[in-house]
């Protein structure tokens, strides 16, 4: 636009609320009441709510709200490449910053693009917002041009769904999404909008009153569950905190760090809970999980009280369900009331909110440790930690050296994670590269660590990372990606170039997909079906070639072949700041990621590395 | 597998039908049979729905249930303590000698005749599954030509109404 000011027309003077006389309705007079169109109460009521970024592609039917945002100088829109980014950036965003991220898309394919990056967020509870447009009403139902059910395609993958036909309905709609979305369980709500109720004019006013009748999460944790938990907690022999994703949503570390020092039990956190509570801690054991450490396996396996807080039991934690932590209680503390004894019968069921619960926990413990009557055997844990320091120092998490001159995929991410430092954001694909980033880097911050856990999404990193440092400019924000992850989104690296966001993307490339190819060798008699990319080094072509793919978007692109270039391509990197970053580390092909639980078997059967089974004395069999 | 009878207090809202019976299918929940219907309240509706799963599974329906946005309330009906009626229309092929047979079968079971013509009658029944399924075994020799039944309706007994509390709610937000 040339002139956009010229565009711009001079804000309108608030309609005075009118005379109350005659009997009429009296408006009350905090609030002003408007004329506006639906596009118009859009974008007032975005940033109303407090949106500052909006990731977003238009179209035909959310044309009209991108005409309102034109008038905008409070939201910033990011103009992305593929819908499935704006989702997915909106989810780094939200992830990384706390608050709700928020993504645009018109009608049709628009809003089906946004289907992936909505169910990742449902599964792993990420407050989003998506806004799509619709066909105008009198088209819905028709097979109008780019019309898609997304109510109905999106109703099994959202936390809720809104369709708006009428103009009037669009700021409290919005309301109630930004409240749905990030109270209770936190989850992504979409919000559907004809093309009409955009256009049309209506009254607007702010607050709206929110109309949620059966919508009431539950936060306070019950204090008769809690006093048994305390109990519970004092009187195990062998405890272990297993804390997930819920600790972070819920702000809760600090709480957390203080439960697990007065009890003095060890903590595992999960894939999604990592950075709820420092890796540096002596108190920590690991990751639990199919690729977790055999000390944070192992002690959730031979525990006899589980603490579970924030967590949900996931098929990928507890292995074979009813061979798993056979011996243990269970404590377990959500906000959702559906996940407690959904997967494993919990002993003492908590609903609530982390921080509360936790917050709670520590006063129960203290009330506990501080009567003059308590046992010397409450709380005492020593047999229990020299079981734990035994299976830490025997199996600590650790690999094998990559073949001579190669590099190896762990020492990659191991150094990145070192030489980047604990305050940087790690952003993840999916598969080995994830695993490993999850195993190697040290994580000692919340919302340091984002991942596509439950979903699983390949392509999650770049646009995650992107939306990560949109929210975050301060922030140093790595992708740690996969050659196969970083073909599915590499795209948005266009939109980082343009708009400043000087992400930082390190491509973990073995030319194959690696996880799949893991299960061929280990699973499949080394049939490796369709799993090898012709872009590593050791191919006779290398396509594409990441170095000049990322400098046709307009990133640095280096390429690392050798270990002992490893420390000095990333301090490159880190030099670079006025443009992303993109680094293709050309690692050895046949890595694998240990340890592991094969699907379908109990974590007793962790395996250390390939054929080796801890001995945990009854290996005589 | 147990039947379990809920009555689910929803808000008459587009596309409720249409979660309740996602999130069935999603959670791979078994429904015996659905029935949904205006109540006293103007913006209340309420399903009747009944789920063949064992105890704890139940308590995963009526969790993931309260989940949805739209649903009030969930109040399991313990057979005992309520009504629970299901309503059947069958066409019988009747004839000048099978007519008379025929109603006495339909009088035997308090049901009613609700059509004739020379070669069927429509007879309509309401009551409890068993005793609707014993009617159409007596009928059946004659020639059933068609049926329908309705799913299971359900109210408490004694003076209590489940709608009371979710109403206020609504009131204070409407």
């Amino acid at each position: 636009m040339t002139d956009d000011q010229a565009r711009r027309p001079t804000p309108a003077a608030p309609h005075p609320a009118p005379p109350a006389h005659s009997g009429a309705a009296t408006i009350p007079a905090a609030r002003t009441v408007e004329q506006l169109t639906g596009a118009q109460a859009l974008v007032r009521a975005l940033e109303c709510v407090g949106v500052d970024t909006i990731f977003g592609i238009p179209g035909g039917a959310i044309m009209p709200a991108y005409d309102a945002l034109f008038d905008s100088t409070k939201l910033r829109h990011i103009l992305c490449r593929h819908e499935q980014g704006a989702g997915h950036a909106a989810t780094g965003y939200a992830q990384a910053t706390g608050r709700v991220g928020v993504c645009w898309a018109t009608s049709g394919p628009g809003a089906t693009n946004l289907v992936t990056p909505l169910a990742d967020a449902h599964m792993d509870s990420v407050p989003i917002v998506a806004i799509t447009g619709q066909v105008a009403t009198h088209l819905i139902g028709t097979d109008g041009f780019q019309e898609a059910d997304i109510c109905g395609i999106t109703m099994p993958v959202t936390k809720h769904n809104f369709l708006v036909t009428d103009p009037a309905d669009v700021a409290r709609t919005i309301a109630e999404a930004f409240h749905i979305a990030s109270t209770g369980r936190p989850g992504p709500v979409l919000v559907d909008i004809a093309k009409d109720a955009m256009q049309k004019t209506a009254a607007f006013s702010w607050p709206p009153e929110q109309h949620l009748p059966g919508y009431h999460p539950v936060t306070r944790p019950h204090a008769k569950q809690i006093r048994e938990a305390a109990r519970m907690i004092a009187d195990a022999r062998r405890p272990v905190i297993y804390a997930g994703g819920g600790i972070l949503k819920a702000e809760a570390t600090a709480e957390l760090k203080v439960l697990a020092e007065l009890t003095g039990a060890p903590v595992v956190t999960t894939l999604m809970g990592l950075g709820a509570f420092p890796d540096s801690h002596p108190q920590h054991l690991g990751m639990p999980g199919m690729h977790g450490s055999v000390s944070a396996v192992t002690a959730l396996q031979k525990s006899d009280l589980l603490i579970a807080l924030g967590t949900r039991f996931d098929d990928r934690v507890t292995g074979k369900l009813d061979g798993f932590a056979p011996e243990a209680k269970v404590i377990h503390a959500d906000i959702d009331p559906a996940e407690i004894s959904k997967n494993r019968t919990a002993d003492v069921p908590i609903v609530g909110d982390a921080r509360e619960v936790i917050a709670d926990l520590i006063v129960a413990v203290q009330k506990m440790q501080q009567q003059p009557d308590a046992s010397a055997e409450q709380f005492d844990y020593a047999a229990w930690w020299e079981q734990l320091d035994a299976w830490r120092t025997t199996y600590p998490l650790g690999y094998e050296d990559a073949p001579d001159g190669q590099l190896s995929p762990q020492a990659v991410i191991e150094r990145i994670g070192q030489l980047a430092g604990p305050e940087a954001v790690i952003a993840a694909g999916v598969g080995q590269h994830q695993m490993w980033a999850s195993q190697f880097i040290k994580y000692e911050n919340p919302r340091t660590w984002l991942n596509s856990g439950g979903a699983g999404t390949m392509g999650y990193a770049v646009p995650a990372a992107m939306g990560a440092q949109a929210g975050r400019r301060d922030a140093t924000v790595w992708a740690i990606d996969g050659d196969g992850c970083f073909q599915m989104t590499n795209q948005e690296l266009t939109t980082c170039s343009l708009n400043d966001l000087p992400i930082k993307v390190a491509i973990i490339n073995n030319g194959a997909l690696g996880m799949v190819r893991q299960w061929q060798t280990l699973f499949h008699e080394g049939r490796h079906s369709e799993t090898t990319l012709p872009n590593h080094g050791s191919s006779p072509v290398r396509v594409p070639d990441f170095v000049k793919l990322a400098e046709a978007m307009g990133c640095h692109g280096l390429r690392c072949e050798r270990p002992e270039d490893l420390d000095a391509t990333i301090e490159k990197a880190k030099s670079l700041n006025d443009a992303p970053v993109v680094i293709d580390f050309v690692v050895h092909k046949d890595a694998m990621v240990w340890p592991m639980v094969a699907a379908g078997t109990t974590n007793d059967e962790i395996q250390y590395a390939r054929g080796l089974r801890p001995d945990f004395g009854d290996n005589e069999e | 597998m147990t039947k379990h009878t809920l009555s689910v207090l929803v808000e008459d809202t587009p596309g409720i039908l249409a979660r309740i019976a996602s999130l069935f299918s999603r959670r791979n929940f078994n429904i015996d049979s659905l029935a949904v219907g205006p109540t006293e309240h103007p913006r209340i509706s309420r399903m009747t729905i009944v789920v063949n799963v064992e105890e704890l599974p139940l308590e995963q329906v009526t969790k993931q249930l309260n989940k949805l946005v739209n649903v009030l309330k969930i109040v399991e009906l313990e057979h005992d303590s309520s009504v629970q009626r299901e309503l059947v229309l069958v066409k019988v092929r009747a004839d000048n000698e099978t007519r008379s047979q025929i109603v006495e079968i339909v009088q035997l079971f308090r049901a009613k005749t609700v059509d004739v013509s020379p070669e069927a009658l429509t007879i309509e029944a309401t009551g409890s599954s068993d005793k609707l399924e014993a009617m159409v075994r007596m009928l059946e020799p004659f020639g059933i030509k068609e049926l329908v039944q309705s799913g299971k309706v359900a109210l408490g007994r004694g003076g209590r109404s489940i709608t009371d509390r979710s109403l206020r709610a609504l009131d204070r937000t409407a």
